[in-house]
């Protein structure tokens, strides 16, 4: 099998390949343009009658829970990142699956870390056949260099969810590593010595596999509560000894940043918001881990508290930051997709107000709406921006992939969408004649705001108009690359080879660009 | 003879830099071997430059090692003629293109309420220093350069003059303590810096002896644009001859304080209270007011302490200082709006120019507020604090028609 055929060009010019590890897909068609009708996919039937009264499903050990659920050639495994650098689970998966001699398996976790760096060897004899899920670091690099044998998807976090709904990836055995379970399946993320927060990348999985396997190091008795994950989706119950390092769900940087250049592009982007009377008494914002994204919300903490109002809700990723504002009375109530450190998780765990949610509420392109438009201002990152305001958050300018989507695509669609970037990171610039690769369309950014001024969207003449005598350096985004280009040098054009390693899915399952390699 | 050398900063926290290791051979060719971040991008780019320098040098055999964590090309540049002349004596300098914006000049009084340190031998740290808007930007040759490096950094802090866009500020350098520092003079004089730091300076002598050395630069090279001298009083003797410092010559534009040497010299400790510099800073002051120049106070290097700075600013504005070094770019907002007139004062202000002007269009010689008769030297402050309130955004420059 060919890892992808049938080229064409895409709406927004991109040449990327319809016939994809053998199956079907449909070009980029434009924002909101594609709407497929009929019926979402249906999970299987199961009976309770399969399934012991007494409501205990453990198995003695994953091994044998895989075995249970069929673990053969060529099946869908999926897992989530909620342990993020600190997951446990996944390499021991394939580990078994080696052992078994099972081939040409597809990887389907909500996102990949470092700490898998170990499955690397897996893709090389042939146990995973490719892996479709964002990818970070050593793994991105593997998949760049042309070495999977299947080629990989890349989809936001809800993306993820409609693929499974439109039953384009149907899942054959979901692993959910759980901080906390009872015999029966139930689980959460808020309780237990691996603590990490919450399991909503979890539950598509939990919902639309045909096997669904629990793991977990602290199993109480029946019931577990709060259950994020219902037990009625679950199959088997494994306990371990640890399930995954929660310290180790602190990656990246998770503290305000001291960089006084970050700073003051944090500095200037609140104040654009201020002057474009984005916040007022019960707006609401999503802002990423990232030292430049906390400092920006400290700063929208400063002008709630100047001027005696409240966020009515912020989207996270929370940490200690935003645990503090909802704690010191300046947010309503956090709706967090994941928890970035303990704080984040104790106050999941102890306070009302702190909800988790998942991509089905947040970010679902089949949902009859999601969260992320309703958001006033979302601060997202971006490895390249070009003169179009089109994003690239998964390869650098040297075309390798190093980053996953995560719920970048899916934010995008806020009232205001604002990138906060250096112009230039160790002479490389950021803003670009063309992005390497096209993860977000330039009509769905607003702002781009660094060092050296900020660029706003033409179309978005209402922030121009209320903007323009605010003192604030705003400049063209053309005069922006060209301010980057006489500091760093013209770049010289990149050589990729021809050959396609990755696909880029738009958030409604659409092929908005592919990923070449990278020749080595 | 050696024939290899080297220049710059290697390591995996180096950004923005290079190391450039150099070897010169009888034959072979040029031969480079280049690691780069930024290889991709600016790979070629890189290599034309190496080539361009050897080139200008007359090297035509050599091996080149060079590890690159994207350094632009003022500083490979630098680091490539540093090497070059370890190895080989030429008379000819290698000069990265001057900025048009580099070239204005600044008047004696300019405004000088902080003036930001870089390390001369640290590019990364200059890139982005012009962003946050200090009034003077001090390229250092002197404190925070390894005696081995500072060779290198003179190259480094040229080419930054030329080449780097400082957005405004006033470009400084501080040289090393006189008689070296004298020899720092011949990369800075003929490359557009506009304001020289003299350190530990002691005595008259010293600014006469800076003075001789830039007039012969100045002359070769025909340049005729201002240079300002601030010498740095850091010891009990210079404090004792603070004003004939001051008063040594017309291009003394300011003279400041350095209190980690001078505490270190009256064997004291420093203290944030600073009542063990009392004397000494306002020794500095008296002179400087004395000499019609600006006192320039210490740095205040607790960087993590915002409000301890601001009581430090708001003491030293107190003192009668105009100003003061800052070691981090999260300094300078402090320092400025501290430094700036208070609201009170610009009221006050406007009303003695407003009365000033009106009495000026009367053809009154007395100038009179309310009942009160107002000095000239009344005046003259009003219309300084006017100007740095107008310099620091607190007054709009229209201020006058808007009433």
């Amino acid at each position: 099998m060919d890892k992808y055929s049938n080229l064409t060009k895409n709406a927004a010019g991109r040449t990327v390949p319809t016939i994809i590890n053998g199956g079907e897909h449909i070009p980029f068609q434009g924002v909101g343009k594609y709407k497929p009708t009929g019926r979402k996919f249906g999970p299987k039937i199961s009976s309770c009658a399969d399934y012991p009264d007494d409501g205990n499903k453990t198995v003695e050990n994953l091994k044998a829970a895989l075995i249970n659920s069929g673990l053969k050639d060529g099946m869908t495994i999926s897992t989530h990142h909620h342990f993020r650098n600190g997951d446990l689970i996944a390499n021991q998966i394939f580990d078994i699956a080696n052992e078994l001699g099972v081939k040409d398996l597809r990887w389907y976790p909500s996102a990949s870390f470092p700490c898998q760096e170990g499955l690397i060897k897996y893709l090389e004899d042939g146990t995973i056949n490719r892996i479709e899920g964002s990818m970070n670091g050593p793994l991105g690099r593997f998949t760049s260099q042309g070495k999977m044998k299947g080629m990989s998807i890349l989809r936001s976090h809800g993306g993820r969810y409609q693929a499974v709904q439109d039953g384009e990836v149907q899942i054959d055995i979901a692993v959910i590593a759980a901080p906390t379970s009872d015999p029966f399946g139930n689980a959460n993320g808020v309780d237990g010595p691996a603590a990490c927060g919450l399991l909503g990348f979890a539950l598509a999985d939990s919902q639309y596999a045909d096997k669904v396997i629990v793991v977990t190091d602290n199993l109480v008795p029946f019931p577990c509560i709060p259950w994020q994950i219902h037990g009625n989706y679950v199959d088997y119950v494994v306990k371990v000894d640890k399930v995954g390092l929660p310290e180790r769900i602190i990656s990246g940087t998770t503290q305000i940043t001291k960089s006084p250049d970050r700073l003051l592009i944090a500095e200037i982007t609140s104040k654009f918001c201020e002057a474009a009377g984005i916040i007022y008494d019960g707006f609401s914002y999503q802002a990423g881990a990232g030292g430049t994204s906390l400092s920006i919300g400290n700063y929208f903490g400063e002008i709630l508290r100047k001027n005696k109002w409240k966020a009515r809700f912020v989207r996270a990723g929370s940490n200690k930051y935003p645990v503090e504002m909802l704690e010191g009375g300046l947010i309503d109530y956090i709706l967090d997709g994941q928890t970035f450190d303990l704080d984040g998780v104790r106050s999941m765990r102890e306070n009302p107000n702190h909800v988790n949610t998942s991509p089905f509420t947040s970010y679902n392109y089949h949902g009859k709406g999601n969260f992320a438009s309703m958001i006033d201002v979302v601060i997202l990152g971006a490895t390249e921006v070009d003169v179009n305001f089109n994003a690239n958050v998964v390869t650098h300018s040297d075309g390798y992939m190093l980053h996953g989507i995560g719920g970048w695509q899916n934010c995008l669609f806020s009232k205001c969408t604002i990138l906060p970037i250096p112009l230039f990171r160790d002479r490389i610039p950021v803003i670009r004649e063309e992005v390497t690769t096209l993860v977000g369309p330039g009509e769905l950014i607003d702002v781009i705001v660094t060092e050296r001024g900020l660029a706003i969207n033409p179309l978005r003449q209402d922030l121009i108009e209320k903007t323009k005598n605010s003192g604030l350096p705003i400049k063209t985004i053309g005069q922006l690359k060209d301010e980057a280009e006489a500091i760093c040098g013209k770049p010289e054009n990149i050589v990729l080879d021809d050959e396609l390693v990755a696909a880029i899915k738009w958030v409604d399952g659409t092929v908005i660009d592919a990923v070449r390699k990278v020749p080595t | 003879m050696n024939n290899t050398a080297c220049a710059g900063n290697r390591g995996k926290d180096i950004r923005s830099d290079c190391y450039v290791e150099l070897e010169i051979l009888p034959s072979g060719g040029i031969d480079i071997n280049l690691t780069s971040k930024v290889e991709a991008l600016y790979g070629k780019s890189i290599r034309k430059l190496v080539n361009k320098v050897l080139d200008y040098f007359e090297i035509q055999h050599a091996k080149i090692l060079i590890e690159d964590a994207g350094a632009l090309d003022f500083v490979l540049a630098a680091r490539m003629e540093a090497t070059v002349k370890k190895l080989i004596e030429s008379d000819k300098d290698y000069l990265t293109p001057i900025l048009p914006e580099n070239k204005r000049d600044f008047a004696k009084d300019s405004f000088r309420f902080s003036r930001l340190y870089l390390p001369g031998n640290s590019p990364k740290l200059m890139l982005n220093a012009g962003i946050h808007h200090p009034d003077g930007v001090i390229l250092d040759l002197e404190d925070s350069v390894a005696p081995d490096r500072k060779y290198e950094a003179s190259f480094l802090v040229r080419n930054a003059l030329r080449s780097v866009n400082f957005y405004g500020a006033e470009k400084m350098v501080r040289i090393n303590q006189i008689p070296k520092g004298l020899d720092d003079l011949r990369f800075i004089v003929p490359n557009h810096v506009d304001h020289i730091l003299i350190p530990k300076c002691e005595s008259a002598e010293d600014i006469k002896w800076v003075n001789e050395v830039i007039d012969v630069h100045k002359k070769d090279h025909g340049i005729e644009k201002p240079i300002w001298l601030m010498p740095i009083i850091e010891s009990a003797k210079g404090v004792m001859n603070a004003y004939e410092i001051a008063n040594a010559a017309e291009n003394v534009a300011a003279i400041a304080i350095g209190l980690e040497d001078y505490t270190a010299d009256i064997g004291t400790m420093r203290t944030n209270e600073g009542t063990e510099s009392f004397f000494a800073r306002s020794m500095v002051v008296n002179a400087a007011r004395a000499a019609g120049i600006q006192p320039i106070d210490s740095v205040f290097s607790d960087v993590s302490d915002m409000e301890a700075l601001a009581k430090n600013v708001q003491q030293s504005k107190a003192l009668g200082f105009d100003g003061m070094g800052c070691i981090h770019p999260r300094q300078i907002e402090v320092i400025h709006e501290n430094f700036a007139p208070e609201e009170k004062e610009i009221e006050k202000a406007k009303k003695i120019v407003i009365a000033f002007k009106e009495a000026e269009a009367k053809g009154l010689g007395v100038v009179s507020l309310g009942s009160k008769m107002i000095d000239p030297p009344v005046v003259k402050r009003a219309e300084k604090t006017i100007k740095m309130a107008i310099e620091t955004g607190k007054l709009d420059k229209s201020w006058t028609s808007s009433g």
